[in-house]
């Protein structure tokens, strides 16, 4: 089927990304048990859970900053699950870290500029990201500790952007800033999309993620709880699957493997 | 008239002490590496000046980017093999392994070229020559080349620092390795250049030293290594201006210190040394990094 009964684009084609089974450790803790998932290009795919679920180890496991013990990773057809971060950025995987992480000393501008020196070729320049904010402009040779959160992020977001990544990995966005703030960034999601790349992001804020994923995935203690379009889950479901109470009833949205075949 | 010599002297020995600091600065800035091999290194590189003058007879010039090329190459493998493996397993860890460099190092220099003092000859000219500036103050032009090239260093290295690219990942990885990472930065390689830079300073250090005065297999920790700490110390850490403003004030307490008592030369340096981390312990410059 083309699209699915609620509307979202379907899972088909080639995925982008195609993660197996993922165990990873943070010492003696187990932070994912298993976690599977497939992002299909043109996807806006939300990750979300509590505090502690895992879904910031998911994504910097992706991005190649923790590396599983049991699973793999494949992109774009290779695996990529022994690949350096570096590498992986390079190839096309692009995050935007947990709380921003700009380089300080540095100023708005040449942190884009150090997110464009291993950029691939594609529509992202540091004059497009101007063009989208154009506050930029006049502030670009500020140190970026003088920027609001809400500035912060959105240079965060060209940084990742200006190495024209074809998946983009969104940790936390709405993380320590404003309701109006974060509405805000994410009103830029459809230009992001329209250019061709494709989102996985971490939510916390639930009500954002179903605002603007095609493609939802609910953890919960390192776990797989709900997987699927977002319309096919009531908000029950969502939310036991989110605090975990009466898992059972959540199975009848979907499983992580085989819900759309 | 005697004070008034002992500051310009000071000044112009500030020079020399700066450039023993900016690569110990350098490489603590930027990999959070204290390398207590620094001194030694220094005089690794005025014997391969000496050697490369003996071996390939071309003139002292010459031999300068010679050497400096080689200790760069040399700051890069070492910064890659040996020194990223330690970072690897914790800040301890490089202290100890660069401590453990250090003696390997002075008793291989011992073991090859033996405890006898040696200089670099560059001619007796420049070594020698010296103008007068009014009633007994004498200086000497080799102070003077040595303190501007310090200057040059200096400037040099922050240009590259804030307008290459190079300079620019630099900065970056030394804010946040994994950001960088994310950006697609191998942080390995950019440390590797970093460790480059800070060899070629050594190099220059190292040369500048065996010009003004005779160097040892132990002149790398006995000197070179405790002046480039002091220095770095009393300029603040991580800045690279600081470490001319350090290399300065330890120059002229040395020589006012001389000035009152011959014997009181090292004593004066290391009490404004003790003093500045008591009343000032980030440094007269006071910031962690200045680009």
């Amino acid at each position: 089927m083309s699209t699915s009964a609620t509307g979202a684009p379907a899972q088909q084609g080639a995925p982008l990304l195609d993660v197996r089974d993922l165990v990873v450790y943070h010492g003696q803790l187990r932070a994912l048990s298993g976690v599977s998932l497939r992002v299909f290009p043109g996807e806006v795919y939300a990750i979300i859970g509590a505090n502690g679920a895992g879904k910031s180890t998911l994504l910097r496991t992706i991005a190649g900053l923790h590396h599983p013990t049991e699973g793999s990773i494949v992109y774009d057809g290779a695996d990529v699950t022994g690949m350096r971060p570096e590498k992986r950025a390079t190839a096309g995987i692009s995050m935007v870290p947990e709380n921003r992480r700009l380089f300080p000393s540095l100023t708005l501008e040449e942190n884009l500029r150090v997110g464009a020196t291993f950029a691939r070729s594609g529509p992202w320049t540091i004059e497009r990201v101007y063009d989208v904010f154009p506050w930029m402009r006049d502030r670009r040779r500020q140190r970026t500790a003088q920027l609001s959160g809400g500035e912060q992020q959105s240079v965060a977001i060209g940084r990742a952007l200006v190495a024209n990544p074809r998946v983009l990995l969104l940790d936390e966005l709405s993380l320590g800033l404003a309701p109006v703030i974060v509405q805000r960034i994410y009103e830029m999601m459809p230009q992001i999309l329209s250019s061709g790349v494709t989102v996985l992001l971490v939510e916390q804020d639930v009500s954002q993620a179903l605002r603007v994923a095609t493609r939802l995935h609910c953890l919960l203690e390192g776990h797989t709880t709900l997987e699927g379009p977002p319309a096919s889950f009531t908000a029950e479901q969502v939310e036991a699957g989110y605090f975990g109470m009466g898992e059972q009833a959540a199975s009848a949205g979907s499983k992580p493997e085989g819900s759309e075949a | 008239m005697g004070w008034v010599n002992a500051i310009i002297q000071g000044i112009l020995t500030g020079g020399l002490y700066a450039l023993f600091a900016c690569g110990l600065s350098l490489m603590f800035g930027v990999m959070k590496v204290v390398n207590l091999a620094h001194g030694d290194l220094a005089v690794v590189a005025a014997y391969i000046g000496i050697g490369v003058i003996t071996v390939t007879k071309v003139p002292f010039l010459w031999s300068v980017p010679i050497v400096v090329v080689i200790m760069a190459v040399l700051g890069y493998v070492l910064q890659r093999s040996l020194l990223q493996a330690a970072i690897s397993r914790g800040e301890l860890t490089t202290l100890i392994v660069t401590f453990g460099l250090s003696i390997v190092i002075e008793n291989a220099l011992l073991q090859f070229f033996t405890a006898n003092n040696r200089g670099i000859g560059v001619g007796s000219s420049l070594i020698s020559a010296s103008f007068s500036l009014g009633s007994g103050l004498q200086i000497a032009w080799l102070n003077v080349v040595i303190f501007l090239l310090a200057v040059v260093v200096l400037l040099s290295l922050q240009f590259f620092l804030s307008a290459s690219k190079y300079g620019r990942l630099i900065r970056a990885v030394s804010d946040d390795r994994e950001a960088a990472q994310l950006a697609g930065a191998d942080y390995r390689h950019v440390f590797g250049i970093a460790a480059a830079l800070a060899f070629s300073t050594v190099a220059l250090a190292g040369i500048a030293y065996g010009m003004t005065t005779v160097i040892s297999p132990t002149s790398g920790t006995d000197t070179i290594l405790l002046f480039a700490f002091a220095a770095v110390v009393i300029g603040g850490l991580g800045s690279l201006w600081g470490t001319l403003i350090g290399g300065i004030i330890l120059g002229v307490a040395q020589q006012i210190g001389a000035q009152i008592n011959i014997s009181y030369e090292l004593l004066a340096g290391y009490i404004v040394f003790l003093a500045v981390l008591v009343i000032r312990p980030q440094g007269i410059t006071g910031r962690r990094t200045q680009s």
